[in-house]
């Protein structure tokens, strides 16, 4: 991929870019990942791995982890959607193949240094916007605009009239997230404090969520599953209320993650309500993706991709459940800040978002490459652990977390809630890890089907091939 | 090229106006509320000891605790010597330090504080390249006892090198690079700087007001809770030794902590300057945790400049 860094933006192939960022956002998933079982390990088994002083130490890898599957995985993936999938909808080509090349260089590049620094323990101190400000800034201008002028180029230079559903979404994100990175670090840029720095932290964490992980995943699905299924999408005024409500609603409630603070009452009330509201995004993409499934249910057990996406919507409706009321005063003092987040959070990332993106980086991959999937077996080896790794780890933390939440209440010491908490942090460690092992698997898979997996003709998509092994 | 599609008109304006008013209310309207708040005594006491910024700044870009004030007890006045009155706690910024948030921005004081500080306080006085004591007054305003930040360089002339010269070591408390320390190793991911205000009073103190966080940053409230909250812990313990035993290997006083071990703050040697042998620590704690020793080894005292010794201070400030 190098190479194309100084070629003619001509002589790049086509979709260079977008495999570019589809390998790098599943290495970014191994690291990740595997961070995320070291890390879990450190919970379970304190005294193990001592000796390798503040560098494996729990404080110092907790945000790594964190940063490489937001923007590692994650973002990536994005990215690799949006270099692929907003062209094929305008009918067009990549505005510029070489500014996506460009782009994925200097995010890895980026990413590793902020990474490091991260992990060497120079934060800024602020949970999700833990980068120092010269990351935040390098990721601004060097990441994410350089991303939205090729989303939007594209878009602009579409060979359609209409703009489908799934570019909305990539155009509106990719603005947003541009917004919230630029104000959710004022405090680091102009050195806010107390509760204004407070309240931006989890104005950035939140909105970072809403408009940018959330719309960005179901635009995903939105354009997966009418694809393979080859079903059109069920409703596109849905879609328009799921698009507007993400913007009005999901963009509002950031003080519901500080009911505890001395924030204003009306401010918290306020988000409270609107929190609830995200109901109606969330009930209008995930009806819009099963109804869209009429007649083809089939392909949920039989095609890999719609398996992926299908079981991606099916978490959003737990976590949407969740996420709705676990931030009213009613049922927040009682799971605030316990496991239970911890595991909501996960169903989320891992859960809802991570299921979408990993059919997206398959499709695209096998799309672009016109390569088959190497291996069926390795595919479904992948969905299952990651699933079953995933389920473990969700149903220990929300466990681990209703313990704290009753600890908490009838006022237990301390200790004694986190000696009940033993069995549930080593199954999580138990569950990460196979999520981990999942995607090393996964990785191999989208490697050998890089260098061997069978050739799909021109005109044909991979889901139309069959599978060799 | 469809550009001027009329939908994608209206559509690109009906987002501009829903992302603006959404920002229009979880942005500026809080700010007038955030900004009428203003500083207590706690938030001065915070402000004041913590130094500018206790997160990334290029004044300590490596978070070792530096650019920070030290937080000293005078006893006896350092210009004459003369005992004082009531002990005094000073907050001492030496030459070149950056100047706590409030004293450069005073408007973050909050209405009544700012005044004070400035007209009586004579904060506007202190300067970076000289340095500066300041201590906490208070003071009428408009009928109302106030908390305000009195610059002692301008109004009794205690310069931060006659304050340090008379200081003993066991009043110097470094809570500012402590508080360095507490974010540079995640200690907030799992301690929580924020008891909720419904369950959390008898265990863990009273929930912070509006006005306890001026002029502090970060906040690092914390949000996952593995660990008890820390806003009040020097209230509830307040021994050194405790906390440097727990520090160095908490399972030394809390067989069932899952916390790391913060040994490595420590630094290459103990108090008398010996090198601490960590691996024949380890190897000991092994065999007394595997019950062939009777007792653990011994926990070695920290030099006067390690880097515990500022956590374990910050800690212990945690009123």
């Amino acid at each position: 991929m190098l190479k194309y860094l100084f070629a003619k933006n001509e002589d790049i192939p086509a979709g260079s870019s977008a495999i570019y960022f589809g390998f790098s956002s599943i290495v970014w998933f191994v690291i990740g990942t595997g961070l995320g079982s070291f890390n879990a390990a450190k919970l379970a088994f304190p005294d193990a791995f001592v000796g390798g002083g503040e560098f494996f130490s729990f404080g110092h890898m907790r945000q790594v982890h964190v940063h490489a599957v937001i923007f590692g995985w994650i973002s990536m993936a994005f990215a690799m959607a949006m270099m692929y999938i907003t062209p094929v909808l305008g009918n067009t080509k990549l505005w510029s193949e070489k500014l996506g090349v460009w782009n994925c260089t200097l995010w890895n590049v980026g990413l590793s240094l902020g990474l490091t620094v991260l992990w060497a323990g120079m934060t800024s101190g602020r949970e999700y916007s833990d980068f120092p400000w010269f990351i935040d800034l390098y990721l601004a201008v060097a990441v994410f605009i350089p991303l939205a002028v090729n989303v939007w180029m594209t878009i602009l230079t579409r060979r359609t009239q209409g703009i489908y559903t799934t570019n909305w979404f990539f155009a509106a994100a990719t603005f947003m997230v541009i917004i919230v990175f630029i104000v959710g670090n004022l405090p680091e840029f102009f050195h806010l404090t107390g509760l204004t720095e407070a309240y931006l932290t989890w104005w950035f964490a939140h909105n970072v969520l809403g408009l940018w992980i959330t719309p960005v995943a179901a635009a995903i699905a939105y354009y997966t599953i009418p694809k393979v299924t080859g079903n059109p999408l069920y409703s596109h005024r849905i879609g328009h209320l799921h698009f507007w409500s993400v913007v009005v609603f999901y963009s509002t409630p950031a003080a519901h993650h500080l009911m505890s603070s001395p924030l204003p009452e009306w401010l918290k009330s306020f988000a409270s309500v609107e929190g609830v509201l995200i109901l109606v995004p969330a009930i209008a993409f995930v009806s819009n993706i099963l109804l869209t499934m009429q007649g083809k249910w089939n392909m949920f057990v039989e095609n890999l991709e719609v398996r992926f996406t299908v079981t991606g919507c099916l978490l959003a409706i737990p976590l949407n459940m969740q996420g709705g009321f676990q931030q009213t005063r009613a049922i927040n003092w009682y799971v605030h800040g316990t496991g239970w987040i911890v595991a909501h959070a996960h169903l989320a990332l891992l859960g809802f978002s991570t299921f979408l993106e990993g059919a997206a980086v398959y499709l695209g991959l096998q799309t672009l490459m016109k390569r088959k999937l190497y291996s069926l077996t390795l595919g479904n080896v992948h969905f299952w652990m990651l699933l079953i790794g995933f389920s473990i780890y969700w149903i220990s933390m929300t466990i681990a977390g209703l313990i704290q939440g009753a600890g908490k209440i009838y006022e237990v010491p301390y200790i004694d809630v986190v000696i009940a908490e033993h069995p549930y942090m080593i199954a999580r460690w138990l569950g990460g890890t196979m999520v981990f092992i999942s995607n090393i698997v996964w990785l191999y898979n989208m490697w050998m089907t890089a260098r061997e997996g069978t050739v799909v003709p021109a005109g044909r998509m991979p889901h139309e091939m069959a599978y060799e092994r | 090229m469809s550009v001027n599609f009329r939908e994608y008109k209206i559509g690109a304006r009906m987002f501009g106006l829903a992302l603006g008013g959404s920002m229009l209310i979880t942005l500026l309207l809080p700010s007038f509320d955030i900004a009428a708040s203003v500083s207590t005594d706690v938030a001065l006491d915070k402000q004041l000891s913590a130094g500018w910024d206790s997160g990334w700044q290029l004044g300590d870009p490596l978070l070792k605790g530096h650019n920070k004030p030290v937080k000293v007890l005078v006893k006896n006045d350092p210009l004459t010597g003369v005992a004082l009155a009531q002990a005094e706690t000073v907050y001492v910024y030496p030459a070149g330090t950056s100047l706590p948030n409030g004293v450069t921005h005073s408007d973050n004081l909050g209405a009544g504080v700012k005044d004070l500080s400035l007209e009586k306080g004579k904060i506007k006085d202190a300067k970076k390249e000289s340095g500066a004591v300041f201590l906490i007054n208070h003071g009428a305003f408009n009928g109302n006892n106030l908390p305000y930040v009195e610059n002692a360089t301008a109004t009794k002339g205690w310069t931060p090198d006659a304050v340090m010269a008379k200081a003993d070591d066991a009043n110097v408390s470094h809570v500012g690079s402590g508080k360095t320390m507490f974010v540079r190793e995640g200690c907030w991911w799992c301690h929580t700087l924020l008891p909720e205000q419904t369950q959390d009073w008898q265990a863990f103190g009273t929930p912070p007001m509006l006005g306890d966080f001026n002029g502090e940053s970060p906040t690092a409230f914390g949000s996952d809770r593995k660990a008890p909250d820390l806003l009040h812990v020097g209230s509830r313990n307040s021994s050194k030794e405790w906390m440097m035993l727990h520090f160095f290997n908490p399972r030394l006083v809390q067989p069932h902590s899952i916390m790391p071990r913060f040994d490595y703050l420590w630094g290459e040697v103990d108090a008398n300057g010996k090198k601490i042998d960590f691996d024949k620590w380890r190897a000991e704690y092994n065999e007394y945790h595997e019950g062939k020793r009777v007792a653990a080894p011994e926990v070695p005292m920290y030099a006067k400049d390690s880097e515990i010794r500022g956590l374990i201070d910050f800690v212990l400030s945690l009123k």
